[in-house]
């Protein structure tokens, strides 16, 4: 419609920041909005339209980001109090890519304070409410991401995915979150939590914009040591309606007990039709994914104990003004910059790497690590794509998790294996619960095999035809 | 495994430079202890002759020319500073 000329970028800007008027002050979605900004930039990229520039996807597009991802000039601030007023003097390389395609930034997306959560109930900012129900969660850590997207308040967004940080969030709100296989989006200017989970990836309303936005932001890039060295491929292409033939796994572990009846029916659901689409489908056993949630509680907190140190405020970010000497200015600036998740697992992970405890923690977990990208190779020697629920539940209410962190934990319990293993995964919206909330379905390929998981997203997501809309 | 004390809460927080009163100690030491608990359960597998994974896709050796680049400037690095001082970032006395 750009490219006719039907609407303009101006039109576009306009609507989303109306939007974000109206509703953002019940939702929270943002914690920066950059509205002038933006509609310079609209301004700007509607000359370039007019004068017969060739309009490329996602041109003009309103685009929120997580608030963890450095924007150059623009305060980033990881919703910690410790970073309220950092700002970042570069661009981190998605964001350099995003504007090399003139994308226009909405703002800063709200989150779990340094991604830590799965409600976005521990930002400084204030939580944020879920579209769909604002008595509810949205999911986390990107929960202002997901939000965004979900009402209106943003085209599409960028969030990060360290445990399931994407997938979950997206499927509490209704919509499609892909987190792409390790090193494939280089981290550089994402701000560390567990620096061999964490990965950057989309939120959208469907999977055309999905594969649109990773056809942007997947490369290799030199300022990050672990993004990988490949072609990156045109995700466009794989959006096919078509998967006759495919090897669909169902690991019976992702089934876990005490999951919504509702969920377990709408994941069923959809793998019929996958069947009824041609698609081959078997109950699977990967006994040792029932060891993923342990080991990554203790290797997630161990690497974000250590990313975590450079917090001290000599540098950059909050300094606790009243010590006089300079350990106590350490532990007084952590003790009051930091929130209570994030000390947590600051905690878990400095016990889990402490003398005597190393061997029996951490050292035991990277070596059931290996146990379980084996399981994965085995797994994925059998079947294109796995297929399980996003979240056990749907969205839960604000508050309710808060006092009890390990249940809190178990919300990823079917998204964290990916991580564990690099693996890309997908969470599209399966359907909508009784109560009228979204129910999310998580879509699992091999390392780099992003084309069996666009395919199958593509064909389910035109199968399943969602159409829901959170009435806000 | 054992129990965590709140004495072993305040060893841990001595060295992840943090700290908490009292009554924090009395909230956070349950907490970790249930969550350790939690995460030790992964004991009771056999990891024998296991290789640990520290990074999942494998990538080797990546090195590259030493050559001299453009760099944020000295102004920009302090630019975040909560205190500076003579070009440097400034602390309170070291004990």
């Amino acid at each position: 419609m750009l490219e006719t000329k039907q609407i303009s970028c101006m039109d576009i800007a306009g609507s989303i920041f109306s939007r974000i008027e109206d509703i953002d002050e019940d939702i929270n979605a943002y914690i920066r909005v950059e509205k002038e900004s933006a509609l310079e930039s609209a301004g700007r990229i509607d000359g370039k339209i007019a004068a017969g520039e060739k309009v490329e996807d996602l041109m003009g597009i309103p685009v929120g980001i997580k608030d963890n991802i450095c924007t150059k000039s623009i305060t980033t601030t990881c919703a910690s109090k410790i970073l309220e007023n950092y700002v970042p003097v570069y661009d981190a390389t998605v964001i350099k890519r995003l504007k090399k395609r003139d994308y226009i930034l909405t703002g800063k997306l709200n989150m779990d304070e340094f991604a830590m959560g799965s409600s976005n109930e521990n930002s400084f900012f204030g939580s944020v409410s879920n579209p769909w129900d604002t008595g509810r969660v949205p999911g986390g850590s990107s929960g202002g991401p997901a939000a965004s997207v979900a009402s209106g308040e943003a085209i599409c967004s960028l969030g990060s995915d360290t445990g399931g940080s994407i997938r979950q969030p997206a499927s509490l709100c209704g919509i499609v979150g892909f987190k792409p296989t390790y090193g494939m989006v280089s981290r550089y200017g994402l701000i560390a939590f567990a620096s061999s989970l964490d990965q950057i990836g989309p939120f959208s309303r469907d999977m055309e914009d999905c594969a649109s936005m990773l056809n942007i932001i997947c490369g290799h890039d030199r300022h990050d040591s672990t993004s990988i060295k490949t072609k990156t491929p045109d995700y466009k292409s794989f959006l096919k309606d078509d998967i006759k033939g495919m090897k669909i796994g169902v690991p019976e572990q992702l089934m876990v007990e005490g999951m919504d009846p509702e969920v377990k029916s709408a994941v069923g659901k959809a793998l019929k039709m996958a069947e009824g689409m041609g698609a081959e489908i078997e109950e699977i056993s990967i006994p040792n994914l029932k060891y993923a949630l342990n080991v990554y509680y203790i290797i997630a907190p161990s690497e974000a104990s250590s990313n975590l140190s450079r917090f001290d405020g000599v540098r950059y970010g909050y300094r606790d003004r009243t010590a006089k000497a300079l350990r106590d200015m350490y532990k007084k600036t952590r003790a009051r910059g930091f929130g209570d998740e994030v000390k947590r697992r600051i905690m878990i992970g400095t016990y889990c790497l402490s003398a005597g405890y190393y061997d029996a923690y951490y050292e035991k977990a990277l070596k059931i690590r290996t146990i379980i990208i084996n399981d994965f190779k085995k797994a994925f020697s059998k079947y294109d794509i796995l297929i399980s629920p996003t979240s056990p539940t749907t969205a839960f209410k604000t508050g309710e998790k808060m006092d009890d962190p390990l249940t809190m934990y178990l919300s990823d319990i079917c998204t964290i294996p990916a991580n564990l293993a690099g693996l890309p995964a997908v969470s599209i919206p399966a359907g909508l619960s009784k109560a009228g909330l979204p129910i999310g379905l998580q879509i699992m390929g091999d390392v780099l095999r992003e084309d069996n998981i666009i395919r199958a997203a593509y064909s389910l997501e035109k199968a399943i035809a969602f159409k829901g809309v959170p009435n806000i | 495994m054992k129990r965590i004390s709140s004495d072993d809460v305040k060893h841990v927080a001595r060295l992840a430079e943090l700290e908490f009163s009292d009554e924090q100690i009395s909230r956070i030491t349950p907490q970790l202890d249930k969550i350790l608990e939690h995460v030790a359960r992964i004991s009771i597998v056999d990891t024998e002759g296991i290789q640990s994974t520290s990074h999942a896709v494998e990538i080797k050796n990546v090195l590259r020319d030493d050559i001299a680049d453009d760099s944020i400037s000295q102004e920009e690095a302090l630019k975040n500073a909560p205190e500076e001082e003579d070009g440097g970032f400034s602390v309170p006395r070291i004990d």
